[in-house]
């Protein structure tokens, strides 16, 4: 019986799944426990990501990426989050959440300018829009950009920002105009060392505990004109452009994360025995690894229609929602089932699933909420919802101008 | 000079536990299959050669109709080229007719400029036997080397190499043409990059059948029976002890007991 691979990818596709699981077993597999235990960012992962190309992994090579498409993104970043999603967390705000951006909403003076430093790794960079009084709401942020000639000013206070306290390029977003809400959004790109911009870690996070999460500071920073990406206003568009970008390496992402429930689930199911027999013969466990499984299959195939559709340039908001929404769910369920296959002993951290269960949690959380997903989904079957063209819509997959 | 790679398909380690008795008898093979993990160790120093001293690499494996994964790995990694040996020119053969069949596509494969560098794993993960370079050097008349674990130079048609031996490691030097068994300590195996893949996942890998090849097909030994060893029962004992020193005086104990040490 041919598998999901061999049906849905490409030999490309397939070369690249053995390349970055092979990656994720030999150099994130074995030092991530610790680094999570200790709350530490594995800083010596991003030079061996960024040689291997994973930082520019779907931009064209004329702007330093490797050129290859979204389904490899999905592919990389699924093998990543199979080690920890710390680990693909990193990708996707860099990649996604920044570099993507500019590529699809930037002239091409900024395109020039920004990706190749994104794509080989010299930069890291980060996304910061969410507040401390604005997740989910997003028209309702605080932060503000005054323009004074050539330059914005801005002042505000983003929090919740994954790898603040490790990048040195920033996407932030910020009011031109407070008194129209989510039309009042534009979009600038800061770097570290201006005056008035100050980031921090938070501590005390219930998962993804190696991955670097902090807050970013503004007061009066100082931004020229042509750090503002995109038209003024557009910041909204450009912040749900963004996270359709993310989610779609969230939902990847969160695919690793079952199979690697799976695995573990049935290396231990067999090995363990109670009641004279391998606990993979109680048909109670039999179910769970039933249900990861049935997870597995669904989340592969939306993962592989949402990438199919950015490869098009077919635009997928709904689609990428939907594999973000059940996969993350998905992955919530399995490493439960997971904890409860291996009992005790994966309540402890000697095995990774207690690891995988607290990193899921944050999954159902960022990149929109699973109950924003939830009336995303129903207000496109019920009609109340239309994606409109966009004015810089993501460029279609293209192997002759990308590679 | 031209430097061809002997590389072999073999289930994925982690899946080897998992192959049947019926498949290994088969060949038809559930398992997962990559490139055999010590055949990487040599396909990393091909492409270091080629950095080195400009020479044109070459991966070749024998296998079944098809089985050409691991010829893509090498491809991926950054070997020139790769050729496929078609199995069935040893007809179910051993270890001494798969050294013909690859001494006789290493002479195919240098029939434009000459191969003098053949390199190989150690060993297989599933065959294990070790023996291969050793019959394709004895095959082509070459001088060998074993578990090489730094190429120190080539010069003046003579190959200087480090070996490792039980105790300690010698300097040798050794006339061109060489074939060569690598030791894992000779490199740390580079990951495909994707400007690898993408050449790789496009590249059509010829593959050599018995109307390519001159090669005598007799074997001297066949499986008569095969079986597969029942897991060992391991017995677990934690020794208790106020202090490091006494819980290390009971395990010297117990190792004496049983004559460990």
């Amino acid at each position: 019986m041919a598998s999901t691979d061999e049906l849905l990818y490409t030999e490309e596709h397939n070369l690249v799944r053995k390349m970055a699981y092979d990656f994720t077993r030999n150099e994130v597999m074995p030092i991530i426990a610790e680094h999570d235990r200790k709350h530490t960012f594995p800083f010596e992962l991003l030079p061996k990501m960024a040689q291997l190309g994973f930082l520019g992994i779907c931009l064209p090579a004329r702007y330093g990426g490797a050129g290859m498409d979204f389904l490899s993104l999905g592919i990389v970043s699924e093998a990543l989050e199979y080690g920890d999603s710390s680990v693909r967390e990193t990708v996707a705000v860099h990649l996604a959440l920044h570099a993507l951006p500019i590529f699809q909403w930037g002239t091409e003076e900024q395109k020039e300018t920004f990706l190749p430093g994104l794509a080989s790794g010299d930069h890291i960079a980060c996304f910061g829009l969410t507040e401390p009084g604005a997740g989910s709401d997003v028209a309702s942020l605080q932060s503000r950009a005054v323009r004074q000639g050539e330059e914005y000013v801005l002042t505000g206070e983003k929090m919740w920002i994954t790898l603040a306290d490790v990048a040195d390029r920033f996407l932030v977003f910020a009011k031109t105009q407070p008194g129209q809400g989510a039309r009042g959004i534009s979009a600038f790109i800061l770097e570290r060392g201006w005056q008035g911009l100050t980031t921090g870690t938070l501590e005390g996070k219930m998962g993804v505990r190696a991955s670097n999460t902090g807050w970013i500071n503004m007061q009066d920073v100082r931004v020229p004109a042509c750090h503002r990406l995109g038209e003024e206003g557009e910041g909204f568009k450009i912040a749900m452009s963004c996270l359709d970008n993310a989610r779609f390496g969230v939902a990847a992402g969160s695919v690793g994360i079952i199979r690697a429930c799976i695995d573990e689930s049935v290396k231990y199911a067999l090995q363990r025995r109670t009641f004279g027999k391998p606990i993979a013969e109680h048909q109670l466990v039999q179910q769970m690894i039933a249900h990861m499984q049935q997870d597995l299959d669904i989340g592969e195939l939306l993962v592989w229609k949402a990438g199919t559709l950015k490869n098009q340039g077919v635009r997928n908001s709904r689609e990428t929602s939907m594999a973000k929404w059940f996969c993350t769910e998905a992955a919530r369920r399995a490493a439960d089932n997971a904890v409860q296959v291996h009992g005790a002993y994966g309540y402890s951290d000697e095995y990774n699933v207690e690891r995988h269960l607290r990193n899921t949690k944050s999954a159902v959380i960022y990149e929109g909420t699973s109950q924003i997903h939830t009336l995303m989904q129903a207000a496109y079957t019920l009609g109340m919802r239309e994606d409109r063209p966009l004015r810089c819509p993501m460029p279609a997959y293209d192997p002759d101008t990308w590679q | 000079m031209n430097v061809a790679v002997l590389i072999k398909q073999t289930p994925d380690t982690a899946e080897l536990p998992k192959v049947t008795v019926a498949e290994a008898e088969s060949g038809e093979l559930q398992a997962t299959m990559v490139i055999n993990p010590w055949d990487e160790f040599a396909v990393e120093e091909a492409i270091d050669l080629s950095d080195r001293f400009g020479c044109e690499t070459v991966a070749i494996s024998l296998g079944r109709e098809g089985e050409i994964d691991a010829l893509k790995h090498a491809l991926a990694m950054g070997v020139d080229s790769a050729v496929h040996v078609d199995e069935a020119v040893i007809d179910g053969g051993d270890e001494w007719a798969t050294a013909g069949a690859l001494a006789a596509a290493v002479k195919k494969v240098g029939d434009g400029e000459e191969v003098e560098i053949v390199l190989a794993g150690k060993m297989s993960v599933d065959g294990n036997s070790g023996v291969i370079y050793a019959g394709v050097a004895c095959k082509l008349g070459w001088d060998l080397l074993v578990n090489v674990t730094r190429i120190v130079d080539i010069v003046d048609g003579k190959l200087i190499a480090e070996q490792a031996f039980e105790g300690g490691q010698e300097t040798v030097e050794v006339p061109l043409p060489v074939v060569i068994s690598v030791a894992k300590e000779i490199n740390e195996p580079r990951y495909p990059s994707f400007m690898g893949i993408r050449k790789a996942s496009r590249a059509t890998i010829p593959s050599l059948g018995r109307d390519d090849l001159e090669i005598d097909s007799s074997c001297t030994t066949r499986w008569t029976d095969l079986n597969k060893p029942e897991p060992e029962d391991v017995q677990v004992r934690i020794f208790e002890g106020a202090n490091v020193e006494e819980k290390a005086a009971q395990l010297a104990d117990a190792l004496m007991a049983e004559k460990v040490i």
